[in-house]
């Protein structure tokens, strides 16, 4: 019966444990509606994934990535505020990948899998592409992480001082790109930005250095996936908002009853 | 403190620098240099581009004319005016102050004497009053252990008791650092005593030159009751132009272009 579910839970705890750190830095730099965007547009890059016969990953990778740099660009223009330009990206481009991916007649998709997950069908063939692409992730987190932190404390402060601002946010985005790009596979686009926001937004009051807040938040998360899983096991519920709504009710319980702790 | 790049004397040298926004002009034809241990305050009114002045010294912006130097290896420690930490980043005083040396946290007791705000180095930063983070905003520049220390507007929301306390500070650290300072000021006729070169900026600069020490007019000694007047002195501006409601030159003499003799 484990053999069933193990590689989803490892798929599943892979990426809640990556989505902390960086999932702390979306909260700190209010970027989750940014997140959002970026989630939303996997959609697309599946489809065209689908469309170019391309690994489906690298599709979402590409995609988002290049969402991503083109809000940076489009960010400077004056003519629309930045939470209204993010919402036509992110529904503007799920929209497309929705139309697009019920144009395609060789392949059948499961729609509900893509907005909403479908981690249980997850095999050891995923788990090793997602154990890479988290190593990556973490790896490049790790050398970033005084930069980023700098970045995220005053961007104009840290750029005053010497930090490499522009290639900083680039790296940071691409490591997003790479999260959502997981996160397609356990939570589905709908819900990519509830597992970064929700374990970091929760882990705040119990911590009192970035560092703290963000181990914090990868606790809470892979917490919330075995309790998903097994809420999705015993009253075959779907994985991904199972997932969800444990990270969200551990929010709301630690919310109530900790204590906050300054740092 | 001896660095081979300080034996030539100029730390930053403006050429003919111009700046514009959307095709308004903000900056144009400022030329000066800043010295090795000089201090220069920029003086001018709201809207004369003193912080877009600074920022395109320290390589914020980056000049539509003319041309900013640097000296190879400058390293510039910068305060900004103010300073805002988002409220879910868990960060006490002293890692917002080790993120600008590497983690170094031995020199920090040290600094935060020297600035008198020993009492708050495990304090979070969003506890911090005004006054508070803006001596801690100086232990960092410090920090860095600077060429050339740049202050954006360092007395404004501070009294005429804390701004001499400042000054007396900046002077004393500046003979034991012997760095340079930059500051910028909206006090049109209160300086730093020790300032050896003050530009008084309206978009371009419209006068320059030393400030008269306080002590030498006694309609403004009597405004004192004690010895405390050596930190600031007053400056006379010697404009041989004026400029009207928008700021533009007034023609009244045969320069054309800019209309303005300054040395």
């Amino acid at each position: 019966m484990i053999e069933l579910v193990l590689p989803a839970l490892l798929v599943g705890l892979l990426l809640t444990a990556i989505a902390g750190p960086l999932g702390c830095f979306v909260v700190w730099g209010r970027m989750a509606y940014f997140g959002d965007t970026l989630a939303h547009s996997a959609l697309l890059g599946i489809a065209l994934g689908f469309l170019f016969d391309l690994n489906l990953s690298i599709g979402v990778i590409a995609v988002s990535s290049s969402i991503a740099l083109a809000l940076t660009v489009l960010q400077g223009q004056r003519f629309i505020a930045s939470d209204t330009l993010l919402g036509i990206m992110a529904h503007g481009t799920l929209a497309l990948g929705l139309v697009l991916v019920s144009l395609m007649e060789t392949v059948r998709v499961d729609l509900l899998g893509l907005l909403f997950g479908d981690l249980l069908a997850t095999s050891y063939s995923d788990l090793l592409w997602v154990g890479g692409l988290v190593v990556f992730i973490a790896v490049t987190l790790y050398f970033i992480w005084t930069p980023l932190l700098n970045i995220a404390v005053n961007q104009e402060l840290a750029q005053a001082e010497g930090t490499p601002v522009g290639l900083v946010r680039l790296l940071f985005m691409l490591l997003l790109a790479s999260v959502v790009a997981i996160g397609m596979k356990v939570v589905g686009a709908l819900l990519i930005t509830a597992i970064l926001i929700i374990p970091a937004a929760a882990a705040r009051k119990l911590a009192h250095t970035p560092e703290r807040m963000a181990m914090i938040a990868s606790a809470v998360g892979m917490g919330a996936v075995v309790c998903g899983l097994g809420l999705s096991w015993q009253a075959n519920t779907p994985a991904g908002p199972s997932i969800v709504l444990c990270a969200s009710l551990a929010f709301l319980v630690i919310f109530v009853f900790a204590r906050r702790k300054d740092a | 403190m001896t660095q081979e790049f300080l034996s030539q004397d100029t730390l930053v040298s403006l050429h003919d620098v111009g700046l514009d926004f959307k095709s308004r002009q903000v900056l144009n034809q400022i030329s000066f240099n800043v010295h090795r241990r000089e201090i220069l305050t920029v003086i001018g009114p709201n809207g004369a581009g003193k912080s877009c002045l600074l920022k395109v010294i320290l390589g914020l912006y980056q000049p539509t004319r003319g041309e900013c130097k640097r000296a190879p290896g400058l390293k510039i420690g910068y305060m900004p005016q103010k300073l805002t930490v988002d409220a879910s980043l868990p960060l006490s005083v002293e890692r917002f102050l080790t993120l600008a040396n590497n983690g170094n946290t031995g020199p920090v007791d040290n600094v935060l004497q020297r600035v008198g705000a020993r009492s708050l180095r495990h304090s979070a930063v969003q506890s911090l009053s005004g006054g508070e983070f803006q001596r801690v905003l100086l232990a960092r520049a410090l920090l860095r252990e600077p060429d050339l220390l740049v202050l954006d507007e360092p007395a404004q929301g501070v009294d005429l008791q804390g701004q001499q306390a400042l000054y007396h500070l900046l002077a004393q650290l500046r003979d034991e650092q012997d760095f340079a300072i930059l500051m910028v000021s909206h006090d049109l006729h209160f300086v730093m005593a020790q300032t050896d070169q003050v530009l008084c900026l309206n978009q371009h600069v419209c006068c320059s030159g030393t400030a008269e020490s306080v002590s030498k007019h006694p309609e403004y000694l009597n405004l004192f009751t004690n010895n405390e007047v050596d930190d600031i002195a007053i400056y006379t501006h010697n404009h041989d132009h004026h400029h009207d409601l928008h700021g533009h030159v007034v023609e009244e003499h045969t320069h054309s272009e800019g209309g303005c003799k300054h040395d």
